[in-house]
């Protein structure tokens, strides 16, 4: 098992941080010869989704990763990895587009509308959840699995091998994430 | 009150790897936002101009910040004066994404530095030192900066800064426990804070570099100095093509140590800022706030 970070901007070494503790051993996407590389699963960190979309089209990592994706690499993305992720979102052009949901982007607000909570998750139970300028899932499509709410907002969802979350399991150490990502 | 101040930890965690551009208007903002930036400071002049034009520098018109804020979809920063906790209880209504407790504006106290624990949105604030960081940090920080000279295009004080603080860190770390104490009190700062850096050699909250970056090099030099990432004001909009210049300063921070493609990066970004030496200038504005 290796797993490979997306590390062009962001929370990227937080994930790093669990990847090693639990043993797994990963490498860094920062540029085109990176992605070429062999890699059993992907993870999209949180950070600036603009920043990371520019980066990705600029470094000609866009079409590589999306194929691999499509192929059938698992993948992981947190925050501003589900919005790259998401095949529309409700401002703004999509990235990587491989996954049928609709993602509207700062939807609680700016920093101050950040907060944490607790929700159920489908296949671990209760998870702590930090939001940070967090998008939410405003439609899913099909083929895609609900699998967590908030207030009546989907934050997690799984279409096939892709999962996407609105928060931050690298903050809270949650390693069941991990796990599903790994055993998908 | 702790876990807002986790939060605003944690919105300093998603911007790093990232540059942080200062703007003056919402055409700039764009540019930035499309160039990659990961944040805008959003103030009516650069540090360059700032200078330049001398007198009181106070915060910007809440009307021009929300004009960015509306601009753009990343998070948008705004400097205040030291001490001016009005300024930002200002700020923090116009719901600021971060709050800049800055030198490069004219300090309104010069003793105290504000109690930013009382507040809901976080703050960045500069530091030449270790002890100064820690001191920021204790009064509620949730990001730190080198306090590198502003306005000059000389990166030599973000570098001194920098230095001095990892150098610091590393002499904390290598110490007895029981010498903790004594070097606390040598800090100025607190006994838990200088524990932390003992047990983890770093600091608390993300540390940027800031100030006197002009050119990709000098951030990757920062990068490479162990910056989390970079805050670039005047180097880029007092430069001969900002677009461009600010494209290849946020790939300079990504790709710090390829050196090829740092030098296909540094290549036709035509004229850099043209700056000004730290020995050139008469006001050193890292000297405000200690």
């Amino acid at each position: 098992m290796r797993a490979a970070v997306l590390a062009l901007q962001g929370a990227f070494a937080e994930h790093e941080r669990i990847l090693e503790d639990m043993g797994v051993e990963y490498m860094e996407i920062r540029q085109e010869k990176d992605a070429y590389q062999d890699f059993d699963a992907l993870i999209l960190p949180g950070g600036e989704s603009t920043a990371m979309g520019k980066l990705l089209r600029d470094y000609h990592l866009l079409h590589i990763l999306k194929e691999k994706i499509e192929k059938g690499l698992p993948v992981l993305g947190t925050c501003a990895g589900l919005i790259l992720l998401a095949k529309q979102l409700t401002d703004g052009t999509p990235h990587l587009a491989t996954m049928p949901v609709t993602v509207k982007r700062n939807a609680y607000g700016r920093q101050l509308g950040s907060f944490v909570t607790e929700a159920d998750m489908k296949g671990i139970g209760r998870t702590k959840m930090v939001f940070i300028r967090a998008p939410y899932i405003v439609e899913a499509g099909e083929g895609t699995e609900v699998l967590a709410q908030v207030d009546g907002r989907i934050v997690a969802v799984r279409y096939k091998k892709q999962i996407g979350l609105s928060f931050h399991p690298e903050l809270t150490d949650c390693r069941h994430i991990y796990e599903m990502l790994f055993h998908i | 009150m702790k876990e807002r101040y986790e939060l605003n930890k944690q919105l300093a965690q998603m911007l790093k790897g990232g540059v942080i551009m200062d703007v003056t208007n919402p055409e700039q903002a764009k540019i930035a936002q499309e160039a990659g930036a990961c944040a805008v400071m959003a103030l009516e002049k650069i540090p360059a101009d700032i200078r330049a034009a001398g007198g009181v520098a106070r915060m910007s018109d809440p009307k021009m910040i929300r004009g960015i804020q509306e601009a753009v979809s990343i998070p948008v920063m705004a400097k205040c004066r030291i001490g001016h906790f009005a300024e930002a209880q200002i700020l923090e209504a116009i719901e600021i994404d971060y709050i800049d407790e800055s030198e490069v504006l004219s300090p309104a106290d010069d003793v105290y530095h504000i109690n930013k624990e009382k507040f809901r949105v976080p703050f960045v604030c500069g530091a030449k030192d270790l002890g100064e960081a820690l001191r920021r940090i204790a009064e509620g920080a949730s990001m730190i900066r080198t306090k590198g000279e502003p306005g000059t295009g000389d990166v030599v004080q973000a570098v001194r800064h920098m230095r001095k603080i990892n150098g610091q860190m590393a002499k904390i770390a290598a110490m007895r426990k029981d010498e903790l104490y004594q070097a606390a009190k040598e800090l100025g700062a607190p006994y838990n804070l200088v524990l932390y850096v003992h047990e983890n050699q770093k600091l608390p909250v993300v540390n940027f570099a800031a100030g006197g970056i002009a050119t990709p090099a000098d951030a990757a030099l920062m990068m490479q100095l162990g910056a989390e990432g970079v805050f670039v004001g005047s180097g880029i909009f007092k430069s001969g093509n900002p677009e461009k210049r600010a494209a290849a300063i946020v790939k300079a921070v990504t790709n710090y140590k390829d050196a090829a493609m740092l030098a296909k990066l540094s290549e036709d970004l035509g004229e850099a800022m043209v700056g000004i030496n730290e020995a050139e200038i008469e006001l050193l504005m890292a000297e405000r706030g200690k």
